[in-house]
C-alpha cells in the first residue's frame, strides 16, 4: 500500500476504465486483436493496480467475490461451452452460432453472432482475470 | 482373515454382497445364450472400434474355449461371492474386498472374451493387479504383503514378456485381432522371428499359470482369503495362463518348439507339484499344490497337441474347475467353523458338517478319479490320449499316471482325514457353516456327478467347442463316455487306485521322509526369490545414489548436461550441420530499430546473468520483456505483443512484491564452479543456435495455417486467425491451458495460506 | 533477421542455463523466467517472420488477401506465455515460503525432504 494521494485518486478511475477497456478488448477479440486472454490480463492490471494503491482487503471488498472462485466459474463456463456443442450431436468443443436479426437469403449479414465461442471465451476471460488476482492477492497480503 | 477393527453388522454381507451376487449370475444368465450356436460349431465375434488408428477394438470373440472359461468364471463367480457373504461379510473392509473381486471377474471376463491381443493384455494386468490386492487383503500381515508382492512381480514381469511377445506377434501376423492371427499359423511358424514370440509367450503364460520354475508364488498366494483362493487361484486366473496356450495353440502350436517345451514344463511341474502337496500339512496348502499338479497336466496335454490330447484337456480343466473350487470352499467352511486347517488336527468332521462333509466327498473322489464321477473321464481321457502319443508317450503317461495317483493320496488327506473317525477338539467346536457357504460346494458337487453320469451334456455343451477351438477344426468328432470296455487306459486307471491306496496307507511316515528330503536340497525357490529381490533393492539404492544426489545443482547440471550430449550427437550423426547460411539475405533491409532491439535483449540477458543486484536483475529482466514484446509487435503478432507487454507487467509486480521479504543475492559462494557452469550453459547456448538455425534452413510446412486462414471465416465467423485458433479450432487446447492457470494459482494460494511450518530448529518434531 | 534472432536465442540460453546452476534460487527463478522468453521466440521465430501484415482477416474478405504472418506459432506463444506466467507465479511463491520456512535461499541448504545421508 502506497500513501500516495493522487495515486488513490487516480485508481478509482484508472481500474474503472482499464475494466471496461478490458470488456472491450474480449468483445472485439474475434475479428481484431483481443481476446479472453488480453482481456483477462487488462481486467486484472486494473485491480493490481487497485491492489497497490489501497491495499489487498479494499480489493477483496471491491472484487465482492473471492478471486479463486472468479477462476473456477470460469473454468466451469468454459467447460459449460465446450459441453454444449455435444447436445447438437457435435465433438466437444465445436462452436455453436446463432446469428440474431440476419437476413437468411444474404451471405454477408451475419446479424448480432452470438456463439458458445463467445462463451468459451468468457470463461477464458474469467480464469485468466481470477487466477492472476487469486496470486496477486495472497502475495500481497502475505508481505 | 485379517482381524482389523470390530466386525460389521450386515445381512449377506449388506448391499455390496448382494450386488456382488447378482452381477456374476447375471453374467452367467446372459452367457448361456451363447451355448447353442457355439454347440452348434457357430463362434460369435462382436467388436468395438476403441483406438481404430492404432488397430485397437474392444471386439469379443466367443467360441467353446472362451464360452468355457466365462461360464466357469461367472458360474464359480457367483458362487464365491454368494460364499463371501458369510465368510466376510462382517469383516469392516467387505465392501473393498468386494470391489476388487468384481474387478477381478470382470478383468479375467475381458481376457478370455478379447478377441483383440492388446485388449487381452490389458485385461491379463487387470487380473494380475487385482490377484495382487486381493492377496494383499489382510494387509496388516506382512506375510500377506510379502506374498502379494511376490504374485505381482512375477505375473507382472511375465505380463511384460508377453506384451513384447504380443506386438511382435501383431507385426508378424499385421493384425492384433485373434481371429485374423489364428487363421495365419503355417505363416508364422514360418518366420524367423516364431521363437523369440513363443519364448516371450511363455514367459507370460507360465508366470501367470504358475508352471516350474515360477512355481513358487502361488503356494504363497494362498495367504489371500480363501474364497480368493478358491476363485483366482485355482479356478480361474491360473487357468489364464493355460488359456493363453491353447488359445494361442492354432498359431504358434505344432512345432518340436512347442511340443517340448510344453512338455518337458508341464509333465515336470505336475509331478513335481503332486509330490509336494503331500508333503503338507496345512489342507489349503495341500490344495494349492494339487491346482499346480493340474496347470502343469493342463500345459502338458496343450503341449501334447493331438486332437485326443486337447480333448482330454478340455475336460479335465472344467472337471478341474468344478472339484478344485468346491474343495477350497470346503476348507474355508472348516477354517471358519473350527478354528484350523492342520490335517493332524482335524478328525471326525463328518457328523458335526455332513453337508460339508457331502460336498467336500464328491469334490474328492472326483480328484481321486473314481467313477461315476467326472473326474473319473478326465483322468481317462487323459490316459488315452497319452498312451496314443507318437513321441514322448511314456514320459506324459508316466507323468500323468504319478500325478493321479498322489492326487488320489491328497483327496484322502484333505477330505477323508479331516472328516472321518473320532471327533477331536479344534481351537472353536465345530459346527454346520451357514446355507451361502455349503451351497458352493454342494451345487458344484452335483454338477461333477451329473457331468459324470451324462457325459454327452458336457460333451456337447463345452468339451466339444472347446476342442474344435483349441485343436482349430471343427470337423473333429468328440466323444466323451464313462465306461465302454476294458483297455489299457481303464487299467491304468486301476493301478492307479491301488498304487494310490497304497500310498494312503503309507502317507504319514512318507510325508515326515519327503520333508527332510526338501530339508537336505540346496535349492530353495522361495528363499531364492528373497536374495533376487534384495539384489534389486541393492541395486536400486546403488543407483539412486549415484543419481539422486539431493542437490538442485547437479540435477539440473545432469539435464542440461544431458540435452547438450544428446542435441550435439544428433545433429552429428544426421550431418545437419551442412548447409550454406545466407547471411546478406538475412541482414537484408534490417533497420536500426531491430538492431537497437537485439542489442537490448542481448545485453538484458547477460547483465541478468552477472549482476550481483538483484534490482539489477529485475530491471535487467524488464528489458528483455519488453524487448521480446517489441519483437512480437514488429514482426506481426499484435496479440501475442500484448499479452507479453500485460505479463511483463505483472511479474515485475509480483517480483517487487515479494522482494520486499527476500534477501539480497550476495556473492555466489561456488566461484570454483563457475567456469564449468558457464561452459555448459555457452555449449547449450551455442547448440540451440544450430539446432534453430537448420530449422530455418529448410522449408516450413505451412498446411496448418493455411487450413486456420481458409477456414476462419467461413467455418468459424472471426477475422482475428490467432483468436480464432485459440477459442474455436483448438478450443480444447485452451481448455486444458486455462485449468492449468487456474491449478497453478490455486496451489500459489494454497502455498500461501497453508499452514506455515515452524522454523528450521523445530522441524524435527513436524516430521515425526 | 531469423538469423540473427537465432544468435540471440543462443545468448538467451547460455545466460539462463547459467542462472538456473546457481545455488541460490532467486537466480534459477531468473534463469526460469529467461528460458521461457527465449523459448517463445523459438517457436515464434521457427515460423517464420513476416513484419507489417498481423493475421487478420479484412473486412468484406473470407480470406486473408496477401501473405500474412503464421498465425499458428502465434497462437501457441499466446497460450505459452500465459502459462508461463502462471509456472513462474508458482515458483516465486514457492521460493518466497521456502524462504519463510527455512530462511535460507541456498538450494544446497534445502534438505527437509531429502536429509544428507550421515555415517556413510
Amino acid at each position: 500500500m502506497i500513501n500516495s494521494i493522487i495515486l488513490v485518486a487516480a485508481t478509482r478511475l484508472l481500474t474503472a476504465l482499464l475494466l471496461l477497456f478490458s470488456i472491450f478488448m474480449l468483445l472485439r477479440g474475434h475479428n481484431l486483436p483481443g481476446g479472453g486472454f488480453i482481456g483477462g490480463l487488462i481486467g486484472a492490471t486494473g485491480y493490481v493496480l487497485y491492489a497497490i494503491a489501497q491495499g489487498a482487503e479494499a480489493t477483496r471488498r471491491a472484487l465482492r467475490y473471492e478471486p479463486q472462485n472468479i477462476a473456477m466459474v470460469g473454468l466451469g463456463i468454459a467447460l459449460a461451452a465446450g459441453v454444449f456443442a455435444a447436445f447438437f450431436g457435435d465433438a466437444f468443443f465445436t462452436g455453436q452460432w446463432w446469428f440474431a436479426g440476419a437476413d437468411p437469403s444474404d451471405p454477408d449479414d451475419k446479424g448480432l453472432p452470438i456463439s458458445s465461442v463467445l462463451v468459451f471465451d468468457i470463461g477464458v476471460y474469467l480464469v485468466v482475470f481470477g487466477s492472476i488476482l487469486t496470486l496477486v492477492l495472497a502475495l500481497e497480503e502475505e508481505v | 482373515m485379517a482381524k482389523t477393527g470390530a466386525e460389521v453388522p450386515r445381512v449377506y454381507g449388506g448391499p455390496a454382497g448382494w450386488i456382488s451376487v447378482a452381477i456374476p449370475a447375471a453374467i452367467f444368465a446372459f452367457m448361456l445364450q451363447f451355448v447353442a450356436p457355439v454347440a452348434a460349431g457357430q463362434p460369435v465375434l462382436l467388436g468395438l472400434d476403441w483406438v481404430p488408428s492404432m488397430d485397437i477394438r474392444l471386439s469379443v470373440l466367443i467360441d467353446g474355449l472362451s464360452l468355457t472359461f466365462a461360464l466357469l468364471i461367472s458360474g464359480i463367480g457367483m458362487l464365491v461371492t454368494l460364499y463371501s457373504t458369510k465368510y466376510l461379510g462382517t469383516h469392516p473392509e467387505y465392501p473393498r474386498f468386494v470391489l476388487f473381486l468384481m474387478l477381478f471377474m470382470v478383468g479375467m471376463l475381458g481376457l478370455v472374451l478379447a478377441d483383440n491381443l492388446i485388449a487381452l493384455f490389458v485385461f491379463w494386468e487387470i487380473t494380475t493387479i487385482s490377484s495382487y490386492l486381493l492377496i494383499g487383503f489382510s494387509s496388516d500381515e506382512a506375510k500377506s504383503r510379502r506374498s502379494a508382492l511376490q504374485a505381482l512381480l512375477v505375473t507382472g514381469t511375465g505380463g511384460l514378456a508377453l506384451l513384447a511377445g504380443m506386438i511382435l506377434l501383431g507385426n508378424v501376423a499385421g493384425s492384433f485381432e485373434l481371429s485374423v492371427i489364428l487363421q495365419q499359423g503355417d505363416a508364422i511358424r514360418a518366420h524367423p522371428l516364431y521363437v523369440p514370440i513363443v519364448i516371450l509367450f511363455l514367459a507370460g503364460a507360465f508366470t501367470k499359470s504358475a508352471q516350474f520354475p515360477f512355481h513358487f508364488w502361488l503356494p504363497n498366494a494362498m495367504a489371500a482369503p480363501t474364497p480368493v483362493s478358491a476363485y483366482l487361484h485355482s479356478a480361474t486366473m491360473v487357468k489364464g495362463g493355460v488359456y493363453l496356450m491353447a488359445r494361442m495353440n492354432p498359431a504358434l502350436g505344432e512345432t518340436d518348439l512347442w511340443f517340448w517345451a510344453l512338455v518337458i514344463a508341464g509333465g515336470f511341474t505336475t509331478v513335481f507339484a503332486s509330490i509336494l502337496a503331500v508333503r503338507q500339512t496345512d489342507i489349503k496348502q495341500v490344495l494349492a499344490y494339487t491346482t499346480l499338479m493340474a496347470l502343469g497336466a493342463l500345459t502338458l496335454f496343450i503341449g501334447a497337441g493331438t486332437a485326443d490330447a486337447i480333448k482330454g484337456m478340455m475336460t479335465f480343466l472344467v472337471v478341474h474347475s468344478l472339484y478344485k473350487a468346491a474343495l477350497f470352499l470346503m476348507i474355508g467352511i472348516v477354517d471358519h467353523e473350527t478354528g484350523t486347517r492342520d490335517v493332524d488336527t482335524l478328525r471326525g468332521l463328518g457328523r458335526k458338517m455332513p453337508l460339508t462333509f457331502l460336498g467336500g466327498a464328491i469334490a474328492a473322489l472326483s480328484m481321486a478319479g473314481i467313477p461315476p464321477l467326472v473326474g473319473f473321464i478326465g483322468k481317462e481321457f487323459l490316459y488315452k490320449a497319452g498312451l496314443g502319443l507318437d513321441t514322448a508317450s511314456l514320459w506324459v503317461t508316466g507323468c500323468i499316471f504319478a500325478a493321479s495317483a498322489l492326487m488320489f493320496v491328497a483327496a484322502g488327506i484333505s477330505v477323508l482325514r479331516p472328516f472321518t473317525g473320532k471327533l477331536a477338539p479344534t481351537p472353536q467346536a465345530p459346527h454346520e457353516g451357514p446355507w451361502a457357504m455349503w451351497i458352493g460346494p454342494l451345487l458344484l458337487g452335483a454338477f461333477s456327478l451329473g457331468f459324470g453320469l451324462f457325459p454327452d451334456t458336457i460333451e456337447a455343451w463345452l468339451v466339444a467347442p472347446g476342442t474344435w477351438a483349441v485343436y482349430g477344426d471343427y470337423g473333429y468328432s468328440v466323444d466323451l463316455y464313462l465306461f465302454r470296455e476294458v483297455n489299457a487306459a481303464f487299467l491304468l486307471s486301476l493301478a492307479t487306485f491301488a498304487t494310490g491306496a497304497v500310498l494312503y496307507a503309507v502317507h504319514r511316515p512318507m510325508r515326515d521322509r519327503l520333508g527332510r528330503l526338501f530339508e537336505a536340497n540346496p535349492i530353495k525357490f522361495d528363499p531364492g526369490w528373497d536374495r533376487v529381490l534384495d539384489g534389486l533393492k541393492a541395486l536400486a539404492a546403488w543407483q539412486t545414489n549415484i543419481l539422486q544426489s539431493g542437490v538442485l545443482q547437479r540435477y539440473i547440471f545432469t539435464i542440461f548436461l544431458t540435452l547438450a550430449v544428446g542435441i550435439g550427437a544428433t545433429l552429428w550423426a544426421r550431418d545437419v550441420l551442412n548447409f550454406s547460411v545466407d547471411w546478406t539475405g538475412d541482414l537484408d533491409g534490417l533497420l536500426f530499430k531491430h538492431w537497437a532491439v537485439l542489442i537490448f535483449i542481448t545485453s538484458g540477458a547477460i547483465l541478468t546473468a552477472l549482476t550481483s543486484s538483484r534490482m539489477t536483475a529485475i530491471a535487467a529482466l524488464g528489458v528483455v520483456g519488453i524487448g521480446v514484446a517489441l519483437i512480437f509487435i514488429m514482426f506481426s503478432a499484435p496479440d501475442v505483443a500484448i499479452t507479453q507487454l500485460l505479463v511483463e507487467t505483472l511479474v515485475v509486480v509480483l517480483v517487487a512484491v515479494a522482494m520486499l521479504k527476500l534477501p539480497h543475492l550476495g556473492l555466489a559462494k561456488d566461484r570454483g564452479r563457475r567456469p564449468v557452469h558457464a561452459a555448459l550453459a555457452g555449449t547449450v547456448g551455442v547448440l540451440v543456435t544450430l539446432v534453430m538455425v537448420a530449422v530455418l534452413q529448410g522449408d516450413i510446412d505451412r498446411r496448418i495455417t493455411d487450413y486456420f486462414e481458409v477456414a476462419s471465416w467461413p467455418e468459424a465467423y472471426g477475422r482475428n486467425i490467432v483468436n480464432v485458433i485459440l477459442v474455436d479450432f483448438r478450443a480444447i487446447d485452451t481448455f486444458g491451458e486455462i485449468a492449468v492457470v487456474v491449478i497453478a494459482a490455486l496451489a500459489a494460494y494454497a502455498l500461501l495460506r497453508g499452514t506455515r511450518y515452524g522454523a528450521p530448529a523445530d522441524k524435527e518434531e513436524d516430521r515425526t | 533477421m531469423e538469423l540473427l534472432i537465432a544468435i540471440m536465442v543462443g545468448v538467451l540460453v547460455a545466460a539462463s542455463v547459467y542462472l538456473m546452476l546457481a545455488r541460490n534460487v532467486l537466480r534459477f527463478l531468473f534463469g526460469l523466467i529467461l528460458i521461457s522468453n527465449a523459448a517463445n521466440l523459438i517457436i515464434f521465430a521457427s515460423g517464420r517472420l513476416t513484419p507489417e501484415s498481423p493475421p487478420l482477416i479484412p473486412a468484406g474478405a473470407d480470406a486473408p488477401v496477401e501473405l500474412v504472418a503464421n498465425a499458428l506459432p502465434q497462437a501457441l506463444v499466446l497460450t505459452a506465455i500465459v502459462i508461463g506466467f502462471g509456472l513462474f507465479a508458482f515458483a516465486l511463491t514457492l521460493v518466497y515460503r521456502t524462504y519463510q520456512n527455512l530462511g535460507t535461499l541456498n538450494s544446497d541448504e534445502m534438505r527437509l525432504a531429502e536429509p544428507e545421508e550421515t555415517g556413510k
